[in-house]
């Protein structure tokens, strides 16, 4: 765990404290299992999102995704009769062409990132609401599906399984960014494209991959939360997802330039997020202002994390200077 | 047909420039060494000399960039130390340089009045259009533009945007138009056109400093010639006495040197890499020949911009190719990527480092591991300590200096950076190994170690390319030369011809010296 890792860890402990302190139902199971539910779903997003960033990326058709990839397992499942098995693999598959899709346009045919992503949010919704006709997919009164129910919204021994399906997401990508060659080409990538491939990379397919598996992973946690709703009004199902996922990534120190950023930071960005969500409901803060604190903290989070680094940059030509004398 | 340096001949106008005893040293280097010369009104001065000849530190000194260590620079009399950027100005000297510095966004009028722009509106600090357009006219009228004013930057040809750069100097009031390169990118007819515009500014009795390396242009507008060779004025020609071959022996200063150190003789091996009819992008229309043998040392010279760089880039699969065929030992090459050249063990030492050698914010052992790096993992998962051991290796082969293998690329000398670029390639099997000026920017200790490496490679068996514009080294350093002029190889030179005149002749578009030796023109 790096040291920005660490003290994004003391500010969620710190945090944790003051509220707990505040209003100590903060601290109740039934609140931490609704806040951990949250964390395990926007966390998946989280990670799909830091794969694209750290190539210098952003995917910003998250939301509309979410919503679009929603109701179509809703209406596999709920109106097709779709075995659930079968509408969950077909969802993710198609989650993985979208972010293919999106890779090429930006690796092979230079598209920017924020362009192809930008469209990918108009198009999803407008198809989402086309699909709906502009209504709700839900579930028919007493349509059940146990096991997708527990896997997706139920508890084991009292924790949220999509806390659980988080916390082995992330295993398996910690050791995919970190420990992979994969991993080591992206953080190339991030750094300085043109030198990854003069050094024989094929950067575009590795690009490619990283819209892949951001794709993956956000037709997952689509699933994740349709089952957590239940019932899908895709003209504001998942609505600023993507930037939920967006400042959950740069809280934990990515770089929107690519090439920084570590897993753990991802998933501690989004923690801090759903906790200060908590907070506002829990200290009676009015909801409207919801955004704003979010806003404010990630702001002030940054500014600290930069003026840090300023001062320890300062301080390393200091000494330097000092041990020249 | 040399005079001698005399301060000025007796049929110039009154000069309003003079430049006394400038000399200016880099640590290491004499870059301008005792250099007089007169500016007069209206006459156009051809500047000559090879790459690395001072010309651009004399340039530099005239727009008061850098001050000379010693002499005198006299502007309508009055003696100055040096320049600023200031004065230089206000003494009307301007400059257009080979890279064009217009914002091709805007159109003519913005750019040539950028940052001076007629206002209106008062307080609201307006810009008025149409006083703007009506203010750049004459000067468009006077550099003799077929364009208006309002026509975007963009939609012009090369000759043209640099006619809105010298449009820009006149509305400056310039008196001494300093033309950087000009041609080197323009096409023939494009060409012509600006010689004209040149021709019109000596009419319109403002002067113009013209550099080139193509000659006979130099000829066609030049009154009389400067030849600078290794920081000093080796050479002055009037108007009677330029003549293609004057120049081009001052330029060299044949009988100066002795034949430089040459490697020792070698029997040259199979031929390694083979490229028949390759096209490059930067110059679709021509074609290159290249066979590098095994075990040679293959120097490609040639000025800046004949294509040597776009021609390596293409060997090693960066560019895709326009036309022809490679081979590696015998089969053709796809070579749709980097990676495949990599995967056949062709690998580049890059121009530019820092954007394309290594990566910076990597340590010594993820840049040497990051070609080669699946044969540091297991299954799929990096190991270190394997990356870290063959670091290691090459740290202390390549005398790497460094404190540990984890220290940051960034944070080493430019010669330590670019050891840490041949290492990556050395921790694999080379058998082509192209390097792009590989000792640019590294100091002399540096360099003879990267001589040394090079040789034990092609003595190793590896093919080795090495493109350079510095001719000391391609002549000592090579087994084989070709020379590159406009896209093409214009010949290759064997051990018995090397010389610098034959190679400065083949890269200007000639053929090399009878006198020593058949030089074999390229096909």
């Amino acid at each position: 765990m790096s040291k920005k890792d660490l003290g994004l860890l003391i500010l969620i402990l710190v945090v944790g404290v003051v509220v707990a302190v505040i209003n100590p139902r903060f601290l109740l199971p039934i609140n931490l299992a609704n806040t951990s539910n949250l964390i395990g779903l926007f966390g998946i997003l989280s990670i799909g999102q830091a794969f694209v960033i750290i190539t210098g990326g952003i995917e910003l058709s998250v939301g509309s995704l979410v919503a679009l990839l929603g109701v179509l397992f809703i209406d596999m499942i709920a109106t097709r009769g779709m075995a659930w098995p079968l509408a969950l693999m077909l969802i993710i598959v198609f989650g993985g062409v979208i972010g293919l899709a999106h890779g090429w346009l930006i690796a092979r045919l230079k598209l920017q990132p924020f362009v192809v992503t930008l469209c990918g949010l108009l198009i999803y919704r407008g198809v989402a609401r086309f699909y709906t006709k502009d209504g709700t997919a839900g579930f028919a009164f007493g349509q059940n599906f146990p096991s997708l129910e527990f896997l997706t919204a139920g508890r084991f021994h009292g924790v949220p399984n999509s806390f659980i399906a988080l916390i082995v997401i992330s295993a398996v990508m910690w050791v995919l960014l970190h420990r992979s060659v994969f991993g080591r080409y992206l953080y190339a990538i991030g750094k300085n494209e043109e030198a990854a491939k003069y050094s024989g990379i094929h950067t575009d397919r590795v690009v490619i991959a990283a819209y892949v598996i951001c794709g993956v992973l956000t037709a997952l946690s689509a699933i994740y939360f349709a089952m957590y709703t239940r019932s899908i009004s895709p003209a504001s199902h998942g609505q600023f997802y993507e930037l939920y996922a967006i400042a959950a990534a740069v809280l934990g120190g990515f770089s929107l330039r690519g090439g920084e950023g570590s897993l753990v930071g991802a998933v501690l960005g989004t923690v801090l997020l759903q906790e200060l969500q908590n907070l506002v409901n829990l200290l009676g803060i009015p909801s409207s202002l919801n955004f704003a604190v979010m806003g404010g903290v990630i702001l002030l989070g940054v500014l600290i994390d930069q003026q840090w680094s300023v001062f320890r940059a300062q301080r390393l030509v200091a000494e330097a200077a000092r041990q020249q004398q | 047909m040399l005079k001698t340096p005399v301060p000025s001949g007796p049929a110039e106008p009154a000069p309003f420039l003079a430049l006394d005893g400038i000399r200016k040293t880099y640590p290491g280097v004499v870059a301008l060494e005792s250099f007089s010369m007169r500016v007069a009104p209206g006459e156009v001065i051809g500047l000559v000399g090879e790459n690395g000849a001072g010309k651009s530190t004399l340039m530099k000194i005239l727009g008061g960039i850098v001050a000379p260590d010693q002499g005198t620079i006299t502007v309508d009399g009055a003696a100055h130390e040096r320049l600023t950027v200031g004065t230089s100005m206000q003494a009307g000297i301007a400059f257009v340089h080979q890279e064009l510095n217009l914002f091709d966004n805007l159109d003519v009028a913005a750019n040539v009045f950028l940052g001076r722009e007629p206002l209106k509106g008062g307080p609201l600090r307006l810009v008025d259009r149409a006083a703007l357009r009506a203010a750049c006219e004459p000067y468009l009228k006077q550099v003799g533009a077929n364009f208006p004013a309002d026509a975007p930057v963009a939609s012009l040809s090369l000759a043209q945007q640099q006619m809105v750069e010298i449009a820009k100097a006149l509305s400056m009031k310039a008196r001494l138009v300093i033309l950087d390169e000009p041609t080197s990118s323009l096409p023939v007819a494009e060409t012509d056109k600006l010689l004209d515009v040149i021709a019109g500014l000596k009419k319109q009795g403002i002067s113009v400093i013209f550099i080139s390396h193509r000659l006979h242009e130099i000829q066609r507008v030049a009154e009389r010639v400067l030849v600078m060779r290794d920081g000093a004025l080796v050479g002055r020609l009037g108007k009677d006495e330029i003549s293609h071959d004057a120049m081009v022996k001052l330029m060299i200063g044949r009988a100066l040197k002795a034949r430089e150190a040459l490697a020792p003789a070698r029997q040259p091996g199979s031929v390694a890499l083979s490229a028949r009819g390759i096209r490059t992008p930067a110059y679709p229309h021509r074609s290159v020949d290249l066979d590098l043998r095994r075990g040679e040392i293959l120097g490609l010279a040639g000025l800046v911009g004949s294509g040597r760089t776009e021609l390596a880039r293409v060997l090693f699969g960066i560019d895709r190719r326009l036309g022809g065929t490679i081979a590696l030992d015998g089969p053709p090459l796809a070579l749709a990527a980097a990676a495949d050249a990599v995967a056949n063990g062709i690998f580049l030492v890059p121009e530019d480092r820092k954007a394309t050698g290594i990566l910076l914010d990597l340590p010594i052992a993820q840049n040497i591991s990051l070609p080669d790096l699946r044969r540091h993992a297991r299954r799929f998962l990096v190991s270190p300590r394997s990356e870290a051991g063959t670091a290691e290796v090459q740290k202390k082969n390549l005398a790497i200096k460094a404190p540990s293998v984890a220290t940051l690329t960034g944070t080493l000398s430019g010669g330590n950076q670019q050891k840490v670029v041949l290492g990556k390639w050395l921790a694999m099997k080379p058998k082509v190994m192209i390097l792009d000026e590989p000792t640019r920017g590294i100091d002399i200790g540096a360099k003879a170690e990267i001589y040394a490496l090079m040789r034990s490679l092609a003595d190793a068996g590896v093919a080795v390319l090495m493109i350079s514009s510095d001719m000391e080294e391609v002549i000592g350093v090579s087994d084989r030369i070709a020379v590159m002029h406009e896209g093409r190889i214009s010949g290759y030179l064997d051990r018995d011809d090397f010389s610098q005149e034959n190679v400065l002749l083949l890269a200007i578009g000639k053929s090399a010296g009878t006198e020593a030796g058949a030089a074999v023109p390229a096909a």
